[in-house]
This record gives C-alpha cells, sequence and structure tokens, in this order.
C-alpha cells in the first residue's frame, strides 16, 4: 500500500479555445485538491480558464505496440476525407 | 495626519511582507511539490500586495522614499507588523495555524477596507481581496484536512493553534492609530472584524473537529508599535542583507 497521494492528469482550457488540453500531471488526497493543486501548479501565466482533473489510473490508452493496426488503414483512404463538396457560401465556417 | 496614516499604511506593509519572508524560507522544501508551488504562489501574492502598500506609503511620506528603501533600510524597531507572522515555520501544522489566522483576519478586514473613505486604499484593497480569498481556502481546507485527519494531524494542528492562539488578540486590539483611522473612516472598526473572524474561525474548527482555545487568555502584542522578538531580527538580516552589504545595487 504505497503512501504516496493519487496522481491525477489534468487539461485545462485556455480562454481562446473550445477543448481542454492535457497539460501536466500532479498527486493529490482526493479531487477537489486536485483542482487547487492543479490551479496552483498549471495557471500561474494565466494559462486557462477551466481545469478537468481525472484520476491517472481512471484513464486507459492505446498500446504503442498497436499502432500499425489501429492507425495505419486510415492513412490511404482519401476518400474518406470531406474534400471534394463544394461548400455554397450560405453555409459560412462550416 | 499624514503621518499617521503612513504608520498604518507600514503595518499592512510590514505584516504582508514579513509573512512572505517566513513563506518564502520554504521553498524546495514544502512537504509536496504542489503545496511548495501553493506557498510560493502565497507568499508572490503577499508580496506584491506589500509593494502597493509600500509604495502608497512612500508617496504620502514625501520624504522619497521608494518601496525598497522602506523594505530593506529600516531595522526591526521601525517595522509595525503582527508579533503573529514572525514567529516560525516550525512544523507544517505551524505554517498552516499561522496562514489561517492570519488569512482569516486578512479577508475579513479587507473586505471592511474595500469601503475605506480614502481611495487608494480601498483599490488596494479590492485588488488584493480576490487573492486573499483564494489564500484563505486554501488554509482553511488545509485546517480542516489536518484537524480532521490522522491522530498524528489532529494532535499537531491542534498545538499549533494552541501555540500561536496568544498571537491572535493583537490583529484587533485597536489602539490610538487604529481609533484615528477608525474616525476619519479610512480603516474599519476592529470590533466588528473581530466578532466576524471569532465566528468563522470557531465554525472551521468545529469542522475541523478541533478545539478553540480559551477566548480569555492573555495575549501578546507590541509588534504594531515596533516592539517584536529576536526573530524579526534574524528575518531582517537575511532579507536586508544584500542591498545594505551592497547599497545602490540594482539588478
Amino acid at each position: 500500500m504505497s503512501k504516496q497521494w493519487p496522481l491525477w492528469e489534468i487539461f485545462i482550457r485556455s480562454q481562446h479555445g473550445l477543448s481542454h488540453k492535457h497539460v501536466g500531471s500532479l498527486h493529490a488526497t482526493d479531487a477537489e485538491m486536485a483542482v487547487c493543486n492543479a490551479r496552483d501548479v498549471y495557471t500561474r501565466r494565466n494559462e486557462g480558464v477551466s481545469i478537468w482533473v481525472v484520476r491517472a489510473n481512471d484513464i486507459t490508452a492505446s498500446s504503442p505496440g498497436d499502432k500499425e493496426a489501429i492507425f495505419e488503414p486510415s492513412n490511404n483512404k482519401v476518400y474518406r476525407h470531406p474534400t471534394f463538396f463544394p461548400m455554397p457560401d450560405e453555409v459560412g465556417n462550416l | 495626519m499624514n503621518n499617521t496614516k503612513f504608520e498604518y499604511l507600514l503595518r499592512l506593509a510590514d505584516s504582508t511582507l514579513i509573512l512572505s519572508q517566513r513563506l518564502t524560507e520554504l521553498c524546495g522544501k514544502g512537504p509536496a511539490l504542489e503545496e511548495d508551488m501553493a506557498l510560493a504562489n502565497v507568499a508572490l501574492d503577499l508580496i506584491g500586495q506589500a509593494r502597493f502598500w509600500y509604495d502608497y506609503a512612500g508617496a504620502l511620506e514625501g520624504a522619497g522614499r521608494t518601496e525598497d528603501q522602506l523594505a530593506f533600510l529600516r531595522d526591526a524597531h521601525e517595522f509595525h507588523n503582527f508579533l503573529l507572522v514572525e514567529q516560525p515555520n516550525g512544523n507544517y501544522a505551524d505554517t498552516v495555524a499561522r496562514q489561517f489566522y492570519f488569512d482569516s483576519w486578512h479577508c475579513l478586514f479587507l473586505e471592511q477596507l474595500r469601503n475605506s473613505t480614502d481611495q487608494e486604499i480601498a483599490a488596494i484593497a479590492n485588488k488584493a481581496l480576490k487573492e486573499v480569498r483564494y489564500h484563505l481556502r486554501r488554509s482553511k481546507d488545509l485546517v480542516v484536512r489536518l484537524g480532521d485527519g490522522t491522530e498524528y494531524s489532529h494532535r499537531l494542528m491542534q498545538a499549533a493553534l494552541n501555540d500561536l492562539w496568544m498571537f491572535t488578540g493583537e490583529m484587533f486590539q485597536a489602539d490610538a492609530l487604529d481609533l484615528a483611522m477608525q474616525r476619519e473612516g479610512v480603516a474599519p472598526d476592529l470590533s466588528v472584524v473581530r466578532k466576524e473572524w471569532m465566528h468563522f474561525v470557531s465554525e472551521t474548527l468545529v469542522e475541523a473537529k478541533l478545539t478553540l482555545p480559551s477566548q480569555h487568555d492573555w495575549m501578546q502584542s507590541g509588534g504594531k508599535q515596533g516592539v517584536h522578538s529576536e526573530k524579526l531580527g534574524y528575518i531582517l538580516a537575511e532579507m536586508q542583507y544584500l542591498p545594505r552589504a551592497y547599497p545602490g545595487a540594482v539588478w
């Protein structure tokens, strides 16, 4: 049984962004403390307006060894890209 | 009258500066990396506030003293900080207790100071309050976590609160200067602040499963008037060494 506080991954959304970006990790005893610590450690230079914290244990990642099988097939299927449609002006910034 | 306000501002500046200096001693020595950064942030906030107070004080005095001269070239008997802030860092419970006692006073005091008839003071108080609200959130949270924690943390937290209790009274003892400032509408009524503070601290300690030290204990005082323990001498020796050894040094 480790005496180390659990590890949390921290995601911050900046004022000008739409999504939270992963900025790093830290240790804390619980979620509230993790948010406070994230505020102290990762927002010193006004990096963001919103903080998400996730226990590192709760994150499941794809295995680097499976890179080929998972990502290679989509490499040369250009017909899946939505770039052949002429966009009418009325649609705006779609 | 200007001299009175000048000294009043020094009290605010000196308390924030000395507390900041104490916290800076812990830089790199915190119990956890995240705590270390948090303490450093608080110290930086406090020194930022001290600068505002010193700047205004220097301008009021009109003798051309800059914030640096006021901070680094006065001796211990000319400092007007609370005795509370010169107490040592001790173990972490001591640090947390000192911070909690000060932050709770600071927050409630600044909330009143925002209404000062002196525009500059009101403006500084307003700005500082945003930072101090967070300081208080932090220190209160730690008191509750340590109090309602393990038997060990509870014991140390209670001991720290007991040991520092006698330094809290000074924050609410209105001397002639406090009363003069209050009459002018510059400073708040300290008895009002004291009532709110007692309420807040009592509530927090209940939540933390800790006991409030006795309200009838004798209180230490003298810091505001320039009568300090020997501890301040060591703090100033470290803080003022460089400008005094190399007068006129610049970055």
